[in-house]
């Protein structure tokens, strides 16, 4: 307990944040290679609690390889190593090999609807039946559950049994935050998840994030900056493997600190 | 111009498609002709008659036991090859290996496996001319079909649903369970149908590993005859054409049964978890 909250003062004396909320990730001096070309740069982060924390930044920036580092997606790459420190709830995640905890705890969406071939209802139970949840009662009560806290139970809930692939795609990727819900996460990741949806779908997305930032913390990656700007709480900036400027939304957009952060939020690059 | 030219593409891509499927129908149509008239009850069911006109029963029954035990042990030792070198293998020197070893394995003769299965299950394990070492031999001449098919529907399984599965905190056993053998499943169960093929049109390999015993098996460590042995050896004996094709349509017959129960059996298998 006392080591992170020496650790908060480290990192609340590199990037100014306002110390409101609990810290709920914290990223300490992480450096990550793949094979021998480096990817990220000392990125150190005080990710809060059931707050939005949006990463933007230029295609091939780490934005994305940050976010699968925490919850060590990047594992699945051979020649991927990492250096310094990420702890969530003040525990190393890189100290235990248990991988299957940290991404119950930790879930994930990705940029493209990635629904197995099942129904509806099978999708949204797979992690917990991989659990070892069996009671068809207690699998009915978490699907619907899960459904309602991703918006999107009215729209299916009379075709629960159907395929997941004859949804359009907007409803198939809240149907993958549904699935990431009915693991009970703390924490969860999202990878560009409006990338591939239309203008309305994306909407419904964006408003979906936000009401569920009362449960969880959230983490974003995108590409968009009028989505950073509408739903984070908090915004990173990445250039080149490196966290240039990390800071309350509104600060990042209306007065950043550095010109290059400037200069990428009103468009001169990127 | 163009427009001739599309026409003589058009014309071309019918024409193969017309020659390809006129092949199918001649040779079937043909041994209809020619067989046909000899099918009946006693033919099929009737126990063979070394003077003549007895039936065909011992050999379907040997065929089918060659088809059964050929495939009991090659579908899982090849499907869980081909799961390793996909899925678990560190991607290098060794796998490249193992990946040609196979490769080359489906080119070689038939006869050079019969060879060796005369040589090492008949002789060396001392399992005598008989089912078993046929099916061993046979084994070994469809697992090479079965890994590579069963490789190339795994590389089908987008990476994503891997990642998606993971990203829920299961381990790669129940991901490969769960995920990505399902998916696979209409590619691996091609792989078997092949291997169905290869199996029942197989004849020197199994001459030479099964012997040529006209009679009902006993047991898998009899020597028996198959359905393809048979119409070899009617057909250079008495030079009767016509038995030999009625043993090629009752061959024809095994196939498709076999090939549409499989498929039925996969569907059922998919929708199981669906």
């Amino acid at each position: 307990m006392v080591m992170m909250v020496t650790e908060v003062a480290a990192v609340n004396k590199q990037q100014v944040s306002t110390a409101s909320a609990q810290s709920k990730i914290l990223v300490d001096d992480l450096n990550l290679f793949y094979g021998e070309k480096q990817a990220l740069f000392n990125v150190s982060l005080d990710i809060k609690e059931k707050e939005v924390t949006a990463l933007i930044g230029p295609s091939g920036c780490g934005k994305s390889t940050f976010l699968r580092t925490l919850n060590r997606m990047n594992d699945l790459i051979d020649g991927v190593r990492v250096s310094g420190n990420i702890t969530i709830d003040g525990e190393d995640i890189y100290a235990s090999n248990d991988v299957i905890k940290l991404r119950t705890k930790v879930g994930m969406v990705f940029q493209k609807s990635n629904l197995f071939p099942m129904s509806i209802y099978d999708n949204v139970a797979y992690g917990p039946r991989m659990q070892g949840i069996k009671n068809r009662k207690v699998l009915d009560a978490l699907v619907e559950e899960s459904l309602r806290g991703a918006a999107i139970w009215d729209e299916v809930k009379d075709r629960l049994k159907t395929s997941a692939l004859g949804l359009s795609g907007g409803q198939q990727q809240r149907i993958c935050i549904a699935r990431t819900i009915a693991m009970k996460p703390d924490v969860i990741l999202m990878d560009e998840p409006t990338s591939a949806l239309d203008p309305i779908s994306t909407l419904k997305v964006e408003e979906l994030i936000t009401q569920m930032k009362k449960d969880y913390t959230i983490v974003i990656v995108t590409h968009n900056m009028q989505q950073a700007a509408r739903i984070s709480d908090k915004t990173a900036f990445f250039l080149n493997g490196e966290v240039v400027e990390y800071d309350d939304t509104n600060v990042i957009f209306s007065t950043p600190k550095d010109q290059r952060t400037e200069d990428y939020v009103t468009g001169r690059f990127g | 111009m163009r427009q001739a030219k599309d026409n003589l593409l058009r014309a071309m891509l019918w024409g193969s498609a017309f020659v390809s499927v006129a092949i199918l129908f001649t040779i079937v149509g043909y041994l209809f002709y020619k067989g046909f008239s000899y099918i009946s009850f006693d033919f099929i069911f009737g126990d063979y008659s070394p003077i003549g006109g007895g039936g065909i029963f011992p050999m379907i029954v040997t065929t089918i036991y060659t088809i059964l035990i050929s495939l009991i042990i090659a579908t899982p030792i090849g499907i869980l090859a081909a799961v390793y070198l996909h899925e678990y293998a560190k991607q290098g020197r060794l796998v490249r290996i193992i990946r040609y070893a196979t490769e080359s394995l489906t080119g070689i003769p038939s006869i050079i496996y019969g060879l060796f299965g005369a040589v090492f299950f008949v002789a060396t394990l001392k399992l005598g001319m008989s089912i078993i070492a046929a099916s061993l031999t046979l084994t070994i001449i469809v697992l090479p079909v079965i890994i590579r098919t069963t490789e190339e529907a795994l590389k089908t399984v987008p990476a994503s649903y891997r990642e998606g599965s993971l990203a829920l905190g299961t381990t790669k056993l129940q991901t490969l369970y769960k995920v990505i053998l399902p998916s696979a499943m209409p590619g691996i169960l091609s792989g078997i149908i092949l291997s169905i093929g290869r199996i029942v049109g197989e004849s020197a390999a199994i001459f030479l590993t099964a012997g040529t015993v006209a009679a009902m098996p006993d047991s898998i460590f009899s020597s028996a005859r198959t359905l393809t042995v048979h119409s070899y050896l009617v057909t250079q004996e008495s030079g009767d054409i016509g038995l030999a094709a009625a043993i090629g349509i009752v061959l024809i017959v095994i196939i498709l049964a076999l090939n549409l129960s499989a498929t039925y059996i996969s569907k059922k298998f998919n929708k199981a978890d669906y």
